[in-house]
């Protein structure tokens, strides 16, 4: 078996806790990633969910453990892995088009003016900023339209991989399922790699290939990698017709509500944690999975 | 309902405390004895009156108007128009404070940017902070010898420490989200600080700025009645020595003028460089 296109080994992270100890937030947690997969991770708040994102950015040194993407070590940040941050992290001063120019200049320094300004505002009216929008500061764009901007921000830059840290979590649920969405349709063009931290089960399952379960912390672990067998192109609406739909709900609401808090606290040992793999699939055994669902190789 | 917007009604009102204060000033000046009515004793006196010696306002336009109406002839050393003298001043300010803004703006940035060094820097700071610039006076006539330039490194001492705190401050404040981002776009240092940490503290400098001028505009008065020679600080004391209070009373208020001209620049500056977030 290769390795994933990601690949996280045995990865630590401990802080001081404070009294002169020290606190473990997850201990040898190992999980892969494929190309072109959308995983998300689930779980409670503390859970080091945030810390792993990090790490996966290059913004935070784990306490051990490794992370490697396409072969090679990931030891900082690197415009191959673009982050959507929750509070969208937006430059104030310049308006919707300068914050995604920035970004493109930074990618392609070689480009002329012209060509960064046709990019950026292609990218732009693909999340759905009319004209008139593009010329406007941060603080004038509702929360959903900065979202908006941040993510053509981070998809205009073409980064191996996507992070994002819960990009609709400060959004109203109106604006949410709309931006989910675009994110869908502008994701569905690409063979984007794409990471995702939420609290949100229904967008979870309504965006991911997989699902990774986290205990709580002390010592969470990734429990479970829960597949998503529900065919895509999926809609909000038609994915709750689908039989599979509420037996993956029920599984993950039941993990997040009972299991996640029995799993917690347990120290590895050593050994490396990685997730049991779940697979829900009532429609039609033993047939063979359909040809657009994603392959996973694990 | 009033047609009269409010930004109309405050001008208006404004003309008409103006008015009455001027009105108020004239009338409380009794009125001055032509000197040939006069004893010899009285006019030995001034006028025979204890308050003879404040002009009226009318007076004082009088004099404005001779001022501004020829700001730059050059009679000798004693006798030089107003806006030499303007000029001379803004000169000093504008070299000190320019001088000061090349050091405690690259030096704030540096401070705000490292925690070890903010907290080394700041007992010095603390201490010479508070120090009156004319304190420093003697101490700079002595080092430097020429009373020129003593007048410009005390405009140099009081305008440092706003800007250096103040660029200090804005740099160590830019949110660490905003550094990220410059971080994942793999941008430099250099590139982060012009790009990321310079605009997103640049609301807190120029305001920094902005102090350092209304300061620097102070202490410069103060400054040019010790060193003497030229100036507006100058023309003030040289004009009490005259006992032309119309004068000083005239240069009072282009002083103040003055002031406001150079704080309104700053202020446009900082509106267009503040951001809401």
């Amino acid at each position: 078996m290769s390795k994933p296109f990601v690949s996280v080994e045995l990865l630590s992270q401990r802080f001081p806790d404070g009294k002169g100890g020290r606190m473990t937030v997850f201990e040898n947690a190992s999980f892969g990633i494929e190309k072109g997969e959308f995983v998300v991770i689930l779980g409670h708040s503390g859970c080091g969910k945030s810390t792993i994102m990090n790490i996966l950015a290059g913004l935070a040194q784990p306490t051990s453990g490794v992370v490697t993407m396409d072969g090679t070590e990931i030891s900082g940040p690197s415009l191959d892995r673009g982050v959507v941050f929750q509070n969208y992290s937006l430059l104030p001063w310049l308006t919707a088009l300068g914050n995604v120019r920035f970004g493109v200049r930074a990618r392609h320094p070689d480009w002329s003016r012209a060509k960064v300004d046709e990019v950026s505002t292609e990218y732009l009216s693909m999340v759905g900023l009319s004209a008139e929008a593009i010329h406007r500061k941060p603080s004038q764009l509702s929360g959903g339209m900065r979202q908006r901007v941040s993510i053509a921000r981070a998809f205009a830059n073409h980064p191996k991989l996507l992070l994002l840290d819960e990009p609709f979590g400060a959004l109203d649920a109106l604006t949410r399922g709309t931006i989910q969405d675009e994110l869908l349709k502008i994701w569905g063009g690409t063979n984007q790699t794409v990471f995702m931290i939420t609290h949100d089960i229904d967008e979870a399952i309504l965006l991911a290939d997989r699902i990774l379960l986290m205990t709580n912390g002390p010592f969470a672990r990734v429990a479970e990698s829960v597949q998503i067998t529900i065919p895509r192109p999926r809609t909000r609406t038609d994915i709750v017709d689908h039989p599979n739909y509420y037996p993956i709900r029920n599984h993950l609401v039941q993990f997040l509500g009972k299991r996640s808090k029995e799993l917690a606290g347990q120290a590895s040992g050593g050994a490396a944690q990685s997730p049991d793999r779940v697979r829900i699939d009532l429609t039609a055994p033993p047939a063979p999975a359909p040809a657009h669902l994603r392959a996973i190789a694990e | 309902m009033s047609v009269w917007s409010e930004n109309s009604r405050a001008a208006l009102l404004s003309v008409l405390i103006l008015a009455l204060a001027l009105l108020a000033w004239e009338l409380a000046i009794p009125a001055q004895h032509l000197a040939t009515e006069m004893t010899e004793y009285e006019r030995l006196m001034g006028g025979g009156s204890a308050r003879a010696g404040i002009p009226a306002p009318s007076q004082v336009a009088v004099k404005a108007w001779e001022q501004l109406s020829n700001p730059f002839y050059d009679a000798g050393p004693n006798d030089k128009g107003i806006g030499i003298q303007i000029a001379y001043s803004l000169g000093r300010v504008l070299t000190g404070y320019g001088m000061a803004a090349l050091i405690a703006i690259p030096l704030g940035f540096l401070i705000g940017m490292s925690p070890v060094a903010y907290k080394a820097l700041n007992p010095f700071i603390q201490v010479l902070r508070p120090i009156s610039p004319l304190a420093w006076m003697p101490l700079a006539l002595f080092i430097i010898q020429d009373s020129e330039a003593s007048a410009i490194f005390v405009i140099f001492i009081c305008s440092i420490w706003p800007m250096l705190l103040n660029t200090a401050f804005g740099v160590s404040g830019v949110r660490a989200d905003w550094v990220n981002v410059a971080r994942t776009h793999e941008l430099g240092s250099l590139r982060t600080a012009l790009t990321v940490i310079l605009p997103a503290a640049a609301p807190t400098i120029i305001t920094g700025m902005r102090i350092s001028i209304g300061i620097a505009w102070l202490v410069i008065v103060a400054a040019e009645m010790l060193v003497g020679g030229t100036g507006i600080g100058y023309y003030v004391w040289n004009e009490w020595n005259n006992l032309d209070l119309s004068s000083v009373i005239f240069s009072i208020l282009l002083i103040g003028i003055v002031g406001m001209l150079l704080d309104s620049v700053f202020a446009v500056l900082q509106r267009r460089l503040t951001y809401a977030e």
